[in-house]
């Protein structure tokens, strides 16, 4: 019975701390990219509040909490206050099946780089939950997410609103198949569900070399499921002046944003767990026999957890650079160009990526040489695909004359 | 403690079916729905089915509901018309039979089933890890999957063709105005 008591209290810890740091990260995220997109842009950035700006989010926060909290009166009052809630919750809950670092509080790093199936002897208190459908998980919860943006459209009242709602629900449906497929060739690859076994699984090669193919789409898509620019049509301000949020004030509104911004550290946490090797690097081994037996198993043990969240946090940010980098660097694309990308590009790509790897690991059984195999192929599907999309072009407006035509009141006929 | 939760989500999964069907707005019943569904998924968990929980999040509430969603805002269809149903019958004899059939589920339940709550076995249990769940899948009922698969491809193309059909027919009144 203690045992229990013991096992919740060590969860309720784990939880509480998980939040905390997401929230934390979530908020110096907004500062590292107002501040990378302005030395992109050749801007300076936010640098007034404390050194180098490090203070900003604190102001931003302090600044939305007494914000006045206005509720429209015609807005559907329940749904309302439902969608922030909607949306930031799926956001966190991604983070229960992520592992962030290998601390095996059992005292024996050894563990950690053991078969999982032969080896139970591990808990690793820097993951949440190690349950075996994990990467389904991830997907289930992913596609839940929708529903925060969809519904705090529909809730407003408002035009814009439920155009950017409208456009979120049809986005997200059209990447989500991308995103999966994508990440099916990887689990194929691994052979495994589970986050923690597919990170073993990684321990010879990354999945990046095999399933390149894969993490470019996995990237490409990851980007239009969070909405982010250059995919961020949701909010387009041109057009929608924020999308779906433009009746959203104060601490609703920073709810949205907190929730577009955990979901991008959670994308970037599953592709460095699915395709960069997720905590793990060379040298962690050798840290940890060399820290055990100075000090201990248990100081060996601590040391491999630190180090191991060190370089998942180093790989998390790199993916962040990327995204920032693309956004700064892609102008917001056409909607019908949207679809036509999701559709006739992401989704065949992706299911080709399938085939090719059921097909290599079944009739290369090696390990080394499939990958390869697979890297190569990878290599020329890509270099196919770019030559072939920028020779074809969508055809651009004849079939969006045809469709609009009918609508414009007609002229007396001849 | 399993029996607690089973009761909890059980009523759950009843309130949120219930009121799907009695509310008048689209959108709400919809929401209800997938209450619904977010309880049952937890019931497959209590089940020892990890992967039906997940299939169930993922393609009822992440794919199925999201498109109803999309077309009832798209269509703008939230209220449903207070008018009087056109078939007077219809209503006592939906009643008479769903009486019916709840009588007919109790009389079952009580008759056949044994009186000890469901305790998930063990070779259930294996059953329902997904690696089992798919190798089953692709070699004993490999056949209905095919099958499944090739209704579902049917539907998609007879989608692609119908909108295809009604695109040429636009086509080509414009072109003879």
């Amino acid at each position: 019975m203690d045992d229990i008591v013991v096992q919740v209290l060590i969860m309720l810890v784990q939880v509480v701390v998980l939040v905390l740091a997401i929230s934390t990260g979530f908020a110096y995220l907004t500062l590292f990219e107002r501040r990378l997109l302005a030395r992109m842009q050749n801007r300076v950035g936010p640098n007034r509040a404390g050194p180098g700006g490090f203070l900003q989010p604190a102001a931003d926060a302090v600044k939305l909490f007494f914000k006045e909290d206005v509720i429209p009166t015609l807005v559907d009052r329940g749904v309302y206050l439902l969608a922030p809630a909607l949306a930031v919750i799926p956001a966190l809950l991604i983070w229960a099946v992520i592992p962030f670092g290998c601390l095996n509080i059992a005292g024996d790093y050894q563990a950690c780089f053991a078969d999982p199936a032969t080896n139970p002897n591990l808990h690793n208190i820097f993951q949440l939950a190690d349950i075996d459908i994990g990467v389904l998980y991830l997907l289930a919860i992913t596609s839940i997410g929708v529903y925060g943006i969809t519904l705090a459209g529909w809730a407003s009242n408002s035009k814009y609103a439920m155009l950017g709602g409208i456009r979120a629900s049809a986005q997200l449906i059209s990447y989500e198949l991308a995103l999966s497929s994508a990440v099916l060739a990887a689990v194929m690859m691994a052979g495994t569900l589970s986050t923690h076994e597919v990170i073993y699984q990684q321990m010879t090669m990354w999945f990046v070399i095999p399933q390149l193919l894969g993490f470019v789409l996995f990237l490409i898509s990851g980007t239009a499921e969070l909405v982010r620019a250059p995919f961020d049509l949701v909010e387009a301000e041109q057009e929608l002046t924020s999308g779906y949020n433009a009746e959203y004030g104060s601490m609703k509104f920073a709810l949205f944003f907190m929730s577009e911004y955990i979901k991008m550290i959670a994308i970037s946490a599953i592709a460095v767990t699915l395709y960069l090797g997720g905590w793990n690097a060379p040298g962690l081994e050798l840290l940890g026999s060399l820290m055990t037996g100075m000090a201990g198993p248990l100081v060996g043990s601590i040391a491999v957890g630190l180090a191991s969240f060190l370089v998942f946090l180093v790989k998390v940010v790199l993916i962040l650079f990327l995204f920032v980098w693309m956004r700064a660097s892609w102008p917001r694309v056409r909607y019908d160009k949207l679809m036509y990308m999701g559709w006739k590009w992401l989704l065949p790509l992706a299911l080709l990526n399938v085939a090719m790897t059921a097909v290599f690991v079944v009739v290369l059984p090696d390990a080394l040489i499939h990958s390869v195999a697979l890297f190569v192929a990878s290599l020329v599907v890509m270099a196919v695909a770019y030559v072939v999309s920028s020779r074809v072009k969508p055809a651009p407006s004849r079939s969006r004359i045809k469709m609009v035509q009918p609508e414009v009141p007609r002229r007396p006929s001849s | 403690m399993e029996f607690v939760m089973f009761f909890a989500t059980a009523a759950i999964a009843l309130i949120g079916a219930l009121a799907m069907v009695l509310s008048p707005n689209a959108v709400h019943s919809a929401l209800f729905l997938l209450l619904n569904f977010a309880a049952i998924s937890v019931l497959f968990l209590l089940l020892r089915s990890p992967f039906l929980f997940a299939i169930q999040l993922t393609v009822y509430a992440g794919a199925i509901m999201v498109l109803f969603l999309f077309v009832v805002m798209l269509l703008g269809a939230e209220r449903a018309d207070a008018t009087q149903d056109r078939l007077a019958w219809q209503r006592p004899l939906a009643l008479g039979l769903a009486l019916v059939l709840l009588i007919e589920a109790v009389f079952i339940s009580v008759t056949t089933i044994p009186q000890t709550p469901a305790v998930a076995s063990p070779e259930a249990e294996a059953f329902a890890a997904p690696a089992n769940l798919g190798s089953v899948l692709l070699t004993t009922y490999v056949l209905p999957l095919q099958i499944t698969g090739i209704i579902l491809l049917v539907a998609i193309v007879g989608v692609v063709v119908l909108n295809q059909r009604a695109r040429l027919r636009h086509s080509l009144e414009l072109e003879q105005k």
